[in-house]
């Protein structure tokens, strides 16, 4: 029986199984955070047990709207992602990076602690897996090495959850990122109506399922899995046609008048940046004590939609609107790729969710195609 | 420990390493040059830029910005960092006297093309501000005369009390550096030309093939020396522009100094033209 815990390899987990996965996480020193109800949306918190889950949750969303929908289902997973996203945990809205001390009329240096908690990410989505990836990249190079980030990231486990339900902002198809997770996990769930798949995708994956009661996948289980996933692809609210050729397109549209359009309906409110799993965009703050003697450097969330984000002396590189949106959908689909090797959207939809003037970046790209078509 | 050639470690990417102010030099008003030490002295020995790059400068209790190294960069033991006092953090800079230490990381960023320049003849124009990050290229332009053709610095500043490095003119000029310098407003003790930078193209006369053209200032003054330059036949692979926007990390990170594709911050801050062309005339990129 052993011989089925492998990476690559797949077996059943019966639902009733599932307050033990955590339990094992638990004892691996993990801490479970999942998807939880707060507040009519959902949000990632710590997890004590699966009865915390949004267990027959489904949720309405369209450009601007997001109603939670409590059902009859008994599954725990057919939820799609909130207005959050795991770059929380990894990259904190803020984070303490510099701490210096006054001494004499000198200052010193105190060293500031990239303790991280180790956590269990419970149901992160093909998409979020994919976000996470984008941002491994981008803070996980020869040449930075994000302290933050790293330290949190090396302690992670990621129990991934394949999405059967996709939402009706979704186009993780489009963008090659979902429904079913490619790699990157240590296990992978599907949620069947009445068993968990679980592929296993590292040792510590297959090391946490050897402590649970698992048994051999069936072909009849394989199969639905199969058809479940194939139906989720055709069932993307959204989608983004001919991605690999969008960096081109953009790049050579920059004086579309669709960008004109587009800024009057923007609000520059940065809530798409805010929500967005990939975006990286930070800026430093400095915090004095009051008594002048210690001084905190914090690295905090930005947005290119802030007014202060392209400042320098003497001006203001993106004054409008137009310009800052131009730089938010260019950097997604378009210089994201020269500067990272990949595109920066994983097509979550949570932009278009969580957008107050409806903005849907799917049909503004497919208008500034039809523009350049036409 | 290892001798480093960086105030600056991948792995503790934002942490500075402590330099003291050594000198203090006024250059024109509202303007300074400040001659950082570093604290740790196998840095001091061992620290290397190029010209062209810059240093994150941090004073506590204020923030970091991203100074233009406008020293020699083959002199050893101090390193020069020339201000405009603007901002919150060169304000709090300005406040600060020999003997006080502040944070530095780096070097960051592209150089002048220096490989490009041997045997050419090198225009190096500036406005305002925009000279300190050529002075330094200048510096090793004439420690290594012979290496090059002729040297033309074209430079404005808004008026006459304005200019910076005024002291050293003489001493270029001695060296086989031609100076022509204008200033936007002349005062009544002004003898000089008199109108914006790129009208001193106008002065000379330039062999294209063998001309690289250099420059830093406003983006509009740059703008123009990119006219002024093409419509004398230099290619746009022999022109280079060091541009500025807003930066916290030095090495794209951050995100903010995005213009297009690249991170000015580490595919520049001197880009070529050619580099450029698709994005420059866009505005507000």
């Amino acid at each position: 029986m052993t011989s089925l815990l492998k990476p690559g390899a797949s077996v059943s987990l019966s639902k009733e199984a599932l307050g033990a996965l955590l339990d094992g996480l638990r004892r691996m020193g993990y801490q479970p955070v999942g998807p939880r109800v707060r507040e009519a949306a959902i949000v990632y918190d710590v997890l004590e047990s699966p009865d915390d889950l949004p267990r027959g949750y489904t949720s309405e969303q369209n450009a601007g709207y997001y109603r939670l929908i409590p059902g009859d289902g008994t599954n725990y997973f057919d939820i799609t992602p909130g207005p959050q996203s795991w770059k929380q945990f990894l990259f904190p809205p803020v984070s303490e990076i510099l701490r210096a001390q006054r001494e004499g009329k000198n200052w010193q240096l105190l060293p500031v602690s990239q303790e991280a908690p180790a956590l269990a990410f419970v149901g992160v989505r093909p998409c979020e897996l994919a976000a996470i990836q984008v941002q491994d990249r981008v803070f996980l190079r020869a040449d930075w090495q994000d302290p933050v980030y790293r330290a949190r990231r090396e302690r992670v486990f990621l129990l991934a959850v394949n999405c059967l339900h996709p939402g009706d902002t979704c186009f993780c198809a489009s963008m090659g990122t979902g429904p079913q997770a490619g790699n990157g996990f240590d296990l992978c769930l599907t949620e069947l109506e009445d068993v968990f798949l679980v592929e296993m995708g590292s040792e510590r994956g297959c090391e946490l399922m050897a402590s649970l009661p698992y048994q051999a996948v069936r072909e009849e289980q394989r199969l639905r899995a199969q058809q479940g996933l194939e139906a989720a692809r055709q069932a993307m609210g959204r989608h983004v046609a001919d991605v690999e050729g969008l960096p081109d397109l953009l790049l050579k549209h920059l004086d579309a008048r669709r960008w004109q359009e587009v800024a009057q309906r923007c609000l520059s409110c940065a809530n798409c940046t805010q929500v967005c799993p990939t975006c990286f965009c930070w800026d430093t703050r400095e915090v004095m004590a009051l008594n002048g003697k210690v001084t905190h450097r914090e690295r905090v969330w930005d947005s290119c939609f802030n007014p202060d984000y392209s400042y320098v002396a003497g001006g203001n590189s993106r004054p409008s609107t137009l310009a800052r949106y131009r730089q938010w959908l260019i950097h997604k689909f378009a210089t994201w790729k020269y500067q990272f090797g990949t595109s920066g959207c994983v097509g979550c939809g949570r932009c278009i969710t969580w957008c107050p003037a409806r903005i849907d970046i799917t049909e503004e790209l497919a208008a500034i195609r039809q523009e350049s078509e036409a | 420990m290892k001798a480093t050639t960086a105030a600056f470690t991948p792995e503790q990417p934002m942490q500075p390493q402590w330099a003291e102010i050594v000198d203090i030099t006024p250059e024109a008003p509202g303007i300074a040059t400040y001659w950082l030490r570093f604290c740790e002295r196998s840095l001091r020995a061992s620290y290397r830029f190029q010209p062209g790059q810059f240093n994150m400068l941090y004073v506590p209790g204020y923030g970091e910005a991203a100074i233009s190294i406008s020293s020699d960069p083959e002199e050893r033991e101090q390193v020069g960092h020339t201000v405009r006092h603007v901002g919150n953090v060169t304000h709090a800079l300005g406040r600060l006297k020999v003997g006080d230490r502040v944070g530095v990381r780096g070097p960051f960023g592209t150089a002048w093309p220096v490989e490009l320049c041997r045997g050419q003849d090198v225009y190096l124009v500036a406005g305002g501000i925009g000279l300190p990050p050529l002075r330094s290229l200048l510096y090793y332009l004439i420690n290594h005369r012979a290496d090059f053709g002729k040297i033309t610095v074209l430079y404005g500043a808004r008026t006459p009390a304005d200019l910076q490095f005024v002291h050293e003119y003489r001493a270029w000029e001695a060296a086989g550096v031609e100076m022509l310098v204008t200033v936007d407003r002349a005062d009544a003790t002004w003898q000089g030309l008199v109108g914006v930078v790129p009208m001193l193209f106008y002065q000379i006369r330039m062999d294209a093939a063998r001309s690289v053209v250099l420059s830093c200032g406003p983006e509009i003054m740059m703008r123009f020396v990119v006219f002024e330059a093409l419509a004398r036949r230099v290619s746009a692979e022999r022109i280079f522009l060091s541009m500025e926007r807003n930066m916290k990390c030095g090495r794209g990170s951050c995100g903010h100094c995005q213009m297009g594709p690249y991170f000015v911050c580490k595919d520049g801050p001197v880009f070529s033209y050619a580099q450029l062309e698709p994005y420059y005339r866009v505005e507000e990129l």
